[in-house]
């Protein structure tokens, strides 16, 4: 999977955790938290859709590295190249 | 058969959990004793009438509220959309004692204005109460534990006002007689008045089909007619479950909804440590009331009503078989223009001593004994709201024994023990409680138990 294809995996799994959230104008490289409405429940199913949907694991610990769609993009790309 | 999760219960807290836990915590299964889901929050016939169990409303109603509103949590959580529950709003409750009534609706500041409008002296004073509820973090699992009662009446100090907003707290998600945790207090605070009531209008039944649709889109399975008799624990924790019919059933993690020491029945190292006191005490009949016309032909358009006819509240487990002198009226019909499929109703709630209805053993006398004390708490309402008992076509009346025999609460304890586990943790590893014992209370509290509890194992705290 390509960076874009990783980017494009993660606003898919936003949008059904958050339906009535407008995504178009997600900036890269600010935290999800200060754009969208995403509180620690939401960020935990982000988590658990990557492991349900691509079998990734992300330990509590990294857990900060999911703050933006750049920082996320890059923590999964070695996880998801293979995909 | 091994299962990843086995949840004891098909109430609100086990649905919300299995739905959590089907989707994300692998191969998921739900045993429910009972014939239907529901548990203290179920559904049934008589009398060829469709009757909810322990519905007045649902509170925590704030459909626009910011995302993190239980409601729209809650909703989110369970991949439900909140328009499938079919919400009707309150119109107006009401809270009367001796001398002074005051009115609340979905908007705080109608409540508000009551308060200033009765209790002018005390108009500040609830300010600072609102705001304490506002800036109170009830979502910490580790808080300390305070009295609700004494933070109220340092704050509210006309003894009326502070037992009067007690009052409707305390009925509708109080496990200890006469006081709550202070962090229980504002949760029902904020559910109750921040926010507000609304009732499904297709009853339980529509909640519980919605449950139950989408935990079966996950993936998860449930076994009806299926108690558990025994959870086996070893040195590494839990390993299988035992059901009434002896069938082993292996499992990773066993979350029970049956209650902190009726779970512990079942398996009895799950005893906790500290805590102090044992099942809880309050326990509750409800008559329910078919009406041969709609409430607010009869004059009466409140959708609930909290009452107490003496300037104290007392919450207690009564030494009568009913306590006569508070309660709770709900008319479903009064949410929205008519809020309720089929006939008009009327619910009648009082406090009850669980120790004489389970002691009725002859059917017939058990029979007699709920038409007298259900007749007495009629007329006990007699000031409160309009006469309606020359208009009831129907009544069927439950009873402690009832829920005892349904749910197997001990004590028929509708709210569960005084003492919660808030993170559901028992010294057994891989079982935990979720439902009234954990601490959410209410039908959206038990949704959002099971939420919680399954999220923490869900996020890898094994």
């Amino acid at each position: 999977m390509t960076a874009e294809g990783i980017r494009k995996a993660i606003l898919e799994i936003i949008r059904d955790i958050l339906p009535d959230e407008d995504l178009g104008s997600l900036a890269p490289d600010k935290t999800f938290r200060e754009q969208i409405n995403l509180d620690s429940m939401d960020f935990l199913d982000i988590v658990m859709e990557l492991r349900k949907r691509y079998s990734i694991e992300v330990p509590e610990k990294d857990y900060p590295n999911l703050a933006t769609m750049n920082s996320s993009v890059g923590y999964l790309m070695p996880k998801m190249e293979r995909l | 058969m091994r299962y990843d999760n086995i949840i004891i219960g098909a109430g609100l807290s086990g649905l919300a959990a299995g739905i959590r836990l089907a989707r994300y915590g692998g191969k998921t299964l739900i045993l429910e004793r009972h014939d239907r889901a529901g548990g203290l929050n179920s559904y049934y016939h008589a009398g060829g009438h469709y009757m909810d169990v322990g519905l007045h409303a649902m509170t925590n109603y704030n459909p626009h509220g910011p995302s993190s509103a239980p409601l729209l949590k809650l909703a989110r959580q369970l991949k439900a959309r909140l328009a499938d529950f079919g919400l009707v709003p309150q119109g107006h409750s009401k809270i009367v004692f001796p001398g002074a009534s005051l009115s609340f609706t979905n908007e705080f500041a109608h409540f508000q204005d009551e308060v200033a409008k009765a209790f002018p002296a005390q108009k500040d004073n609830f300010a600072k109460l609102a705001r304490l509820a506002g800036e109170y973090d009830e979502l910490n699992l580790n808080a300390k534990h305070a009295s609700g009662r004494e933070t109220v009446s340092s704050i509210i100090t006309d003894p009326l006002l502070a037992e009067m907003i007690m009052c409707p707290l305390l009925f509708y998600g109080g496990s200890r007689e006469g006081d709550m945790d202070l962090g229980q207090l504002v949760v029902m605070f904020k559910s109750l008045f921040f926010e507000g009531f609304a009732r499904p209008l297709g009853g339980m039944k529509t909640v519980l089909g919605l449950l139950l649709d989408i935990y079966a889109k996950e993936g998860g399975e449930i076994r009806l007619e299926t108690g558990v008799k025994q959870i086996v624990a070893g040195d590494g924790g839990v390993s299988s479950v035992v059901t009434d019919m002896g069938e082993i059933i292996e499992c990773a993690r066993v979350f029970s909804s049956a209650g902190l020491w009726e779970t512990v029945a079942l398996c009895p190292q799950a005893r906790p440590e500290g805590v102090q006191s044992g099942p809880g005490r309050l326990s509750f009949m409800e008559a329910v009331y078919v009406l041969d016309r709609p409430a607010r032909e009869l004059g009466e358009d409140s959708s609930i009503i909290f009452f107490n006819n003496t300037p104290a509240f007392i919450y207690k487990k009564p030494d009568e078989p009913l306590d006569l002198r508070s309660g709770v009226i709900c008319f479903p019909g009064n949410f929205g223009d008519n809020g309720v499929e089929g006939p008009p109703m009327a619910r009648l709630t009082s406090i009850a001593d669980y120790a004489y209805w389970i002691g009725i053993e002859d059917p017939r006398e058990y029979l007699r004994s709920k038409i007298e004390w259900s007749a007495k708490a009629l007329k006990a309402i007699g000031a409160v709201t309009p006469d309606f008992s020359r208009n009831v076509v129907f009544r069927d009346v439950f009873t402690p024994k009832t829920i005892k025999r349904y749910t197997g609460h001990i004590n028929g304890a509708v709210y569960g023990a005084p003492d919660k586990l808030k993170r559901g943790e028992t010294p057994v590893a891989g079982l935990y409680i979720i439902g009234t014992d954990q601490g959410f209370l209410g039908i959206v509290g038990a949704m959002l138990s099971g939420i919680t509890v399954a999220n923490l194992r869900l996020a890898g705290k094994d």
